[in-house]
Formats: structure tokens, sequence, C-alpha cells
């Protein structure tokens, strides 16, 4: 016969975001206590609220599995002495087992008698195992924790009831003052406590006093009434899944309502008006069948329908003071210039050990400069970045942002294009950010990508300039997300950046400007690059490539991350080509003779010994006439053509001649080949079977 | 018609609440302060060992946040009432609910929600883990479990639960704007503060005199050190508090960039670290008064 098991842990209100992860967490870690107490089960059912976290376990056996089994011990000839009398050892063997040498009998192994003792362990019963739960509940780990009253004890709320039953029995286990029981509680405000027969009744009991404990069908029932509501007014609704799911645990009892705002309020930039109804008063927002948005919202009670009208009125007038003052910042921040708002920069800083904004923005300008030429860009392009660069932090000064940080960017291309900046320059100021999450959306237009990269760049380098550099999790200032951003926007355009050859013109350009405020933007360039290049390994690694390709393309000489992401992308696209090992293995072998050692001797035909030099040569130098500045497809044929030549040459030369002058020539031949595999990274470190 | 609290009911009617249950009620501290959080009577109290549990309106000065007396809903000058219990009652959350309920607020008319907010105040090394409290969407009360005070960890630990007066007020009695509240007998909240908002605002905004308040700024920290070396707690956190104020008043006029901002902020820091250990050596020395108290009425 099997059992159910009911597990509540009450709390007060945990924060909506703890929930789903917590009661995640407490399932698995029960399936784990249970698994440890060879405890069989069914299924698991998981239940939570605000102020819930609770398991009803099906089908629990009623006990452990009887064990039995064979214990061995010390041989025959340490247990007993000459006289046949139990030693020490036999003594203890047995004690240790919770028996006596009485129960000893012996077995041959492999020739050798050996004790054993035979040893029948009672499975213990459910009810004896289940109060070792207390254990995992105290176990369960939150983002944040909290202490209460005078107890030393932390969690994420205060814990006010504990619900243990296996069937009808309280399993009893006390945490603090709180003893288990039967007794849960109700909706806060509509339920009473209920005491509870069996855990089957736990749904339903509490489904009377007014809680749903079923995250899925709360959340169902959140979306029907939502989806109701806009079908009554003909109103499109974003059923935004985050929000959904903290609304969801933020009520017991959902009851959604419509609620509406004065229609002057929609002269105010649609991201302000989503950012008050979403994210600070966490409504729903409506749009009409033509997609613009309405003076409405859905808002969703902790409670019945009862007095409703009071609660849509009160989340009317709340909603509608922080439109008023969202309103009052719109038109305020309209009255000042943008060149007002960027001289204002001057007082806002970027880092305390760094600059102000308005320096910041000085520095991303040089760079951009210089990457813009590097990257190509018309004159008209140029033109917008550059006016671009001269102001795109300006919003950060504005009431809206200092009231909605979450829209710096947006407010920023909204007041340009209202200030009648070109829409590429707006556009470019609300793209700077991107992409925001690592995986988050890159900058559509190409003087956005730019100001992105120099923007990020300028951050880089400053950080590192003041030896605010990462390390292991402390990445405060989120440079690997910044560092990364560029790299997948360099990707996406295939533009040149090589940070070795970047960064000392950047410091240059930046002195001569007179724009340094006595940094060193030239320090730590070995330790930015090697920063640079692993988050291009990440890349890699993200789109799987082979790991020992991308060690192998991230030694390119020249560090160049296009030139990384090209060679990856051309070696992984040969690597299941039947002569891709002979390649590799031709190409690697000059490589590793020639070492990381330059060589300034030029060759001398004349110094040749055999025909395979000449012709080695020969292809060599004709090969890298064609050769491109980035690892291309043709550059690989033309590599994979030179293998016979390679070959041939190995064959007939003995290349760490005894001549040093011979010697010397033919390193020289080979390093000039091995320049043109370079481009390539170290495909020496290339595996291939 | 009148049915609605007037202010002063409301206060009263909290003291009485408060009071019943048990805390002392106090009066405001005559010192400039941003919160109730920084009187004496929670900062210090919520240190240390002693139970304590007291109930007090705080008018909170916040310089920057004046608007001239123009905004219906922002001032210069708000008021909070501020309940602290030592250790947190199990049942402080009910407390709070019954509170409401004595104001006239019967929940099953009503939407309250308790929202994660946890409570920062770094100038002084305060932290704590809570909720704001929602009426039907609109925060009208913090609810923190202070964990840090003065940067020490604190046990057992304080509740602390700070109502917004006006703006429960403008809920209560329906108002739109905070000046056509009635405090009492029929006198707006406009009548008596609309004119010093707006005499305070532009004194923050437009007139203090920078020069003296950095030297102000200076003296009140110099003397605060002087009396902590010379053992006198309670005057040096007058000094604190008058540090705290007059940063804020130099915040509000514009004369603190944000990189001074930080160090500012900071040597408030300091001295409120040392002052919250400084209180508790005192208690201490004193035989932690208020605890033997509680042994004997037990």
């Amino acid at each position: 016969m099997t059992h159910d098991y009911l597990i509540e842990i009450g709390l007060e209100d945990m924060p909506a975001h703890v929930v789903t992860p917590s009661l995640n967490q407490f399932h698995d870690k029960t399936v784990a206590f249970l698994k440890a107490n060879h405890l069989e089960h069914g299924t698991i059912d998981c239940y939570a609220t605000p102020r819930r976290l609770a398991l009803l376990v099906h089908d629990l056996a009623a006990k452990q599995a009887d064990i039995e089994e064979d214990v061995k011990g010390p041989a025959k000839k340490i247990a007993q002495d000459a006289d046949g009398n139990w030693t020490k050892a036999a003594i203890g063997f047995s004690r240790g087992q919770g028996m006596t040498p009485d129960d000893i009998v012996f077995k041959t192994v492999k020739g050798v008698d050996y004790v054993y003792l035979h040893k029948a362990i009672k499975g213990k019963s459910a009810a004896e195992i289940l109060p070792g739960m207390l254990a995992v509940i105290k176990s369960l780990t939150f983002p944040t924790r909290m202490k209460w009253g005078a107890y030393d004890f932390e969690y994420i709320r205060p814990i006010h009831w504990l619900v243990s039953l296996l069937d009808d029995q309280v399993v009893p286990m006390k945490l603090l003052d709180v003893e288990a029981g039967r007794v849960t509680q109700g909706h806060r405000f509509l339920g009473k406590p209920v005491s509870l027969a069996n855990p089957d009744d736990y749904v339903s009991a509490l489904k009377d006093q007014f809680v749903i404990v079923e995250p899925a069908t709360r959340k169902q029932l959140i979306r029907d009434q939502i989806k109701q509501i806009a079908t009554d007014h003909q109103w499109q609704i974003d059923l935004d899944s985050d929000l959904l799911e903290e609304v969801n645990n933020l009520v017991e009892w959902p009851t959604a309502f419509a609620g509406t705002f004065d229609k002057k309020y929609l002269a105010i930039p649609e991201a302000v008006l989503i950012t008050s109804m979403k994210d600070n008063q966490r409504y729903f927002y409506a749009r009409d069948t033509t997609g613009k948005m309405v003076n409405a919202f859905i808002g969703v009670r902790n409670g019945n329908r009862d007095h409703l009208a009071n609660v849509i009125a009160g989340n009317e007038k709340v909603l509608a003071a922080r439109l008023e003052d969202a309103a009052f910042f719109y038109a305020e921040d309209q009255k000042r210039s943008i060149a007002e708002d960027v001289e204002r920069l001057k007082a806002v800083s970027f880092h305390d050990k760094i600059s102000s904004m308005y320096d910041k923005m000085g520095r991303t300008k040089v760079i951009a400069d210089i990457l813009a030429d590097k990257f190509g860009l018309s004159t008209a392009d140029k033109a917008d970045l550059d006016r671009a660069t001269s102001i795109y932090k300006f919003d950060l000064v504005t009431s809206m942002v200092g009231e909605f940080p979450e829209l710096q960017g947006i407010m920023g291309e909204h007041y340009a294009r209202l200030a009648g900046e070109k829409p590429a320059v707006a556009q470019a100021i609300a793209e700077h950010y991107e992409p925001i999450a690592a995986d988050g959306a890159l900058p559509q237009s190409l003087v956005g990508t730019v100001l992105a990269i120099a923007d990020k760049l300028d951050s880089l380098m400053s950080f590192f300039a003041v030896d605010l550099i990462p390390s292991g999790s402390n990445d405060p200032y989120a440079l690997r997300r910044q560092a990364y951003g560029i790299v997948r926007m360099i990707a996406a355009h295939d533009w040149p950046f090589a940070l070795a050859k970047l960064q000392p013109a950047i410091a240059q350009a930046l002195a001569a400007a007179g724009k340094t405020n006595g940094l060193d933007f030239a320090a730590h360039q070995e330790e930015l690059n090697a920063f640079v290049i692993d988050r291009a390994k990440q890349l890699l690694q993200g789109e799987k490539i082979r790991h020992d390709i991308v060690d192998a393309v991230t030694v390119r000489s020249d560090a160049d991350i296009a030139g990384i992401l090209d060679a990856a992308k051309v070696l992984t696209a040969h690597a299941a080509d039947d002569d891709f090992k002979a390649v590799m293995e031709a190409l690697g072998r000059v490589l590793r003779i020639t070492g990381n050692k330059a060589t300034d001797t030029q060759v001398d035909p004349d110094k040749f010994k055999n025909n395979t030099e000449g012709q080695l040569h020969q292809a060599v130098t004709t090969t890298a006439q064609t050769f491109d500045a980035e690892p291309t497809e043709a550059d690989y044929q033309a590599l994979k053509a030179l293998v016979d030549p390679i070959n041939a040459y190995f064959d007939a030369t003995m290349v760490m001649a005894d001549d040093a002058a011979v010697r010397a020539n033919r390193l020289a031949t080979l390093q000039q080949l091995a320049r043109l595999i370079r481009q390539f990274g170290d495909v020496s470190q290339v595996i291939v079977k | 018609m009148t049915t609605k609290m007037d202010i002063q009911t409301m206060i009263q009617t909290l003291q009485k609440f408060w009071g019943d249950k048990g805390c002392m009620l106090m009066q405001a501290y005559d010192v400039e302060k941003g919160a109730g959080t920084m009187s004496p009577y929670t900062f210090l109290r919520a240190i240390g060992p002693e139970p304590w549990n007291a109930a007090y309106v705080e008018p909170s000065r916040r310089p920057a946040d004046g608007r001239y007396g123009e905004n219906p809903n922002r001032l210069f000058q708000h008021h909070q009432f501020q309940v602290v219990m030592k250790p947190s009652p199990e049942n402080i959350q009910d407390y709070y609910l019954d509170s409401l309920a004595a104001l006239g607020i019967d929940p099953l008319e009503h939407d309250i929600r308790f929202v994660e907010d946890n409570w920062e105040n770094p100038s002084m090394g305060c932290a704590g883990v809570g909720w704001e409290v929602w009426l039907d969407g609109m925060e009208v009360s913090q609810f923190t479990y202070f964990q840090v005070v003065g940067g020490l960890e604190v046990s057992p630990v304080t509740s602390e639960i700070t109502y917004g007066v006006e703006r429960l007020a403008s809920y209560i009695q329906d108002v739109n704007s905070v000046f056509d509240l009635e405090w009492g007998d029929g006198v707006l909240y406009g009548d008596i503060f609309k004119e010093p908002e707006y005499e305070h605002s532009k004194y923050a905004f437009e007139v203090s005199d920078q020069e003296m308040l950095l030297k102000f700024f200076d003296a009140y920290e110099k003397e605060a050190w002087r009396l902590m070396d010379l053992g006198l707690v309670h005057p040096a956190y007058d000094y604190i508090l008058k540090c705290s104020h007059t940063f804020n008043l130099l915040d509000a006029r514009g004369a603190v960039s944000v990189t001074e901002r930080a160090g500012y902020m900071s040597r408030i820091r300091k001295m409120a670290h040392k002052v919250a250990r400084a209180f508790v050596a005192e208690r201490k020395k004193l035989g932690f008064p208020l605890l033997q108290r509680k042994t004997e009425v037990q």
C-alpha cells in the first residue's frame, strides 16, 4: 500500500520573482531526499502562491525496502588467533556492524577464507523518514535572505506555518517555534484557516478559501480574464510573459479589471506610457485593432469582484498621478536645447576615477573617427556619426531619464527627433546601448553600430586604464558583456578590428587631442587584447566550433577579430574533408619547424641545394601575391595547393643543415610560407586523426 | 460634507492603535532629517540587544524633492508615521492590516498587496528586507525588517513600518492634491504648508549660501568626531544628522558633483558606523537597562 504526503511552507509574502525558482528547488531537493532515503514515490505535484510553497508526493512507499547483505570482514587468519579465539579485529568488525562474533560465518574468496556477517536491515517506515524533510526546508537557498524577531535563522521571509501530512497523520517537525500540523491558511482577506483531513484535500480546500494553489491554473485564469476584457473592448493586449509570471506570483485569487486614463496623456511617448503601466504598476497596456495605444490598462487584483469599482478608481488615480508627472517632465525637458543638456553632462560622472560623461563623449568621438576610416564609412555616414558622437549621452540629464532610467537612449532618440536632428543621428543615439543583453538585438544602422562599438571600446579602455579590470565573477561594469557586444558587431559586419594595433593608435589620437584626463589609455594592452579575444572565443564556442580550431585561430598573429572569426569559419567548413588531415599536417609541420622566431634573412635562391627548394619558393612567392588580408576560402585553397610542394620539400630537404648559411636560407623560405599560414592561426594545434 | 477622516484624526487613530500594541508614543525629534528612520528613536534604538517599541510622526525634509508647492504630490517636507518594534512581533503584518482597518480601510473593499522592496540607506550604512505596501496600486507604506544598521548586523531584528501620511490621507480624503487635504478643524494642508513649500524650495534651489553650507558640513563633521571621541554619543549623533541635512541642501543646490557625492556619502557613513558602535558600547556599560526591565516584567 502506498501513501500521499503533503508538505507546505507558509510564509509572509515572497518576492514574485523568487516563487517559481524556489518551488522548483523545493521539488528537486525533495526528490533527492527521497532517493537518498530509498523511498519510492510516484508523481509530485508542485504548488505555490506568494505565501506558500507546497509539494504533494503521490504513491509514496510505506517504508524503505528491507536490505539483506553479506558484509565482508578481515581474513580468517587475522580474525582468529592460533587457538581459534576471536581477535580484536573480529570483535571490532562485528561491533561496527551492530552484531557479535557469534554471527560470523566464513567464505572462501580466491582460495582465502574471510569473515562474513549476514545483515538483514529492516527498512524504516515513511513516517520515520519524513521528519527529515525539515532539513530539506532549511536547505532551500534564496537570492536574498532575512532574519526576523529574535531568531538567528535566515530565510526568504518569516515562516508562519507548516503542513506536514502523511495520509491522515501529521508527520511532526518543528522549525523555530512553528510546529507542523494539518492547518493551512486561506486567502489573507477572503479566506479562513482550514484543517486538512488528507493531502488530497489540499487543492479543493484552499480553493474554497479563495486560494488557487496551482500556478498554471492561476495563470490560465488570469490569461482568460484578460482575453475576455480585451474581447469586450476590442483591444489587443500584449500578454508579456514576464509580466504575467510576475502578476501570477503576486496574487492568490486573481481578478482582472480594466481601467482608463485621460486621453491627453496619449501625447506622452509610448515608451514612457508602457514603463509607467507595465514596470511601475504591473498593468497590461492595450491597443485598438489598428495597433494604436488606447487610454486604458488591465490590472489584476488579489481578490474577488466585490467592491471592484473602488479598486479600479484607486488604480486609475495612481496611474493618473504618474502620467501627470511624466507629462510635466516631458514638457520641461523640451524647454532645454540639446546643447544645454550636453553642457550639463560636464557635471555628470561617468566614473569617479575616469571622467565626466561629457569627456567620455569626447573620447568616443576620437575613437569613432578612427573606426569610421577603418570600416570605410561613407562621407554622409561619417557626418551623421560625427553629430551623434557630439550629443549621444544628452538624455542622461533629462528629467524623464532621471525618473525612468531604463528609458536612456530611447528618450534620447525621441527628443533628438523632436529637436530636428537627422533620423540617422537620432536612431544611433538609441542604438548605442545595444546589444543590451549578451544575446540582445544589435544596432540596425551603420552609424549606430559604429557608435555602439566606439562607446563600448572607450569603456573598456577607460576601465582598464584605471586598473578596474574584471576578475573572476567580479565584473561590476559589465565589461565582458560590452566586449562581447563589440565582437558580435564586428562579426556581423566583418570589419577589421585588431585591438593590438588599434589601441596604441587610439591612445595616441586621444593624447594628441588632449582628451586623456591624465590617464594612460595605452595601458594593459596585452590584457585588454586577450580580454577581447576571449570574447571571440566565447562567440565561436557558442557557435559550436571545435575547441582545437578555436584554439588555433585565436592565436593569429595580428589578433584581428574579424580574421579570427573568418579563419574559424573556413577551417570548420573543411574539417570534414578527406584531405583536411593532409593539409593540416603539412602546414602544421611548417609552423612547428619555424616556431615563433621571426627572421630577417632574405631568401637567396643561389643557396638552394635541391630542386624542391626552388619549386616551393616559387610556389610560395606566387601564392603570396594573391593572398588576402583576411583569411578566405581562396586562401585556404591556395595553401592546399602548396601541400605537394611542401611534402616534396621535406622529403628532399634537411632544414636544419649543418651549414649555417644554408640553414638560415631554408628557414627563411619556410618563414615566408609560415606568415601566410598564420593568417589561419596556429594550425598545428588542429587535431587530425 | 466632511465625514472623511482629517489628518490629525488619522494621526490620533494610529497613535491610539500602536499605543495599544505596546508602542511608546514618542514625539518628532528636533533635528532636521530626511526620514523617520534617522530619528535616534529608530536608528540608534534598532542597534543592540534591547527591546524597543515606539511610534511617532516625523516631519521629513528632502530639499531636492521640493516643487515650490506647485506639484500636487511632491513635497520638500512630508510627514511619516513611523512604527518600530524590536524584536519584530510574529504577527506584525496582521497588526499593520488592522491599523489600516482602524483608519477605515476595509481590506475586502480594496486591493492590498505586499510588493518586494528592499530598503537601503547607504549613507547611514543601513539595509533591510521588506515590501512597499500597495493600496489599490498606490504605495502607502514601507515595511522593512532591518538587517544592518550603521554597518552593524542587527539582532534582534526591528520591524519598521513607515506610513506616508500625505499619501494615505490623499487616499482617505479622496483629493488629487495634498494641498487640498484637511489637516483638522477645517484647515487645509495648503493653508499651513503651501507657502513654506515655496520658500523652502526657493531657498534650497536658488538662494542657499553654498560656501556657508560647505563650511557648516565640515564644522559639523569635525564636531561629530570630537564628540564621539569624548564618548558623547547623542550630541555626536545630532551633528551627524546636521551633516546629512546639510549635504541634502548642497545636493539640491547642485553644488555637489556626482564624483564628490560619493565622497560626502562616505564621510557620513563613516560617522554613522562609528556612532552605532559607540551607542552599543554605551548601552553595554549601562548594562542594557531595557533588557533587564524586560526580564523583570516576565
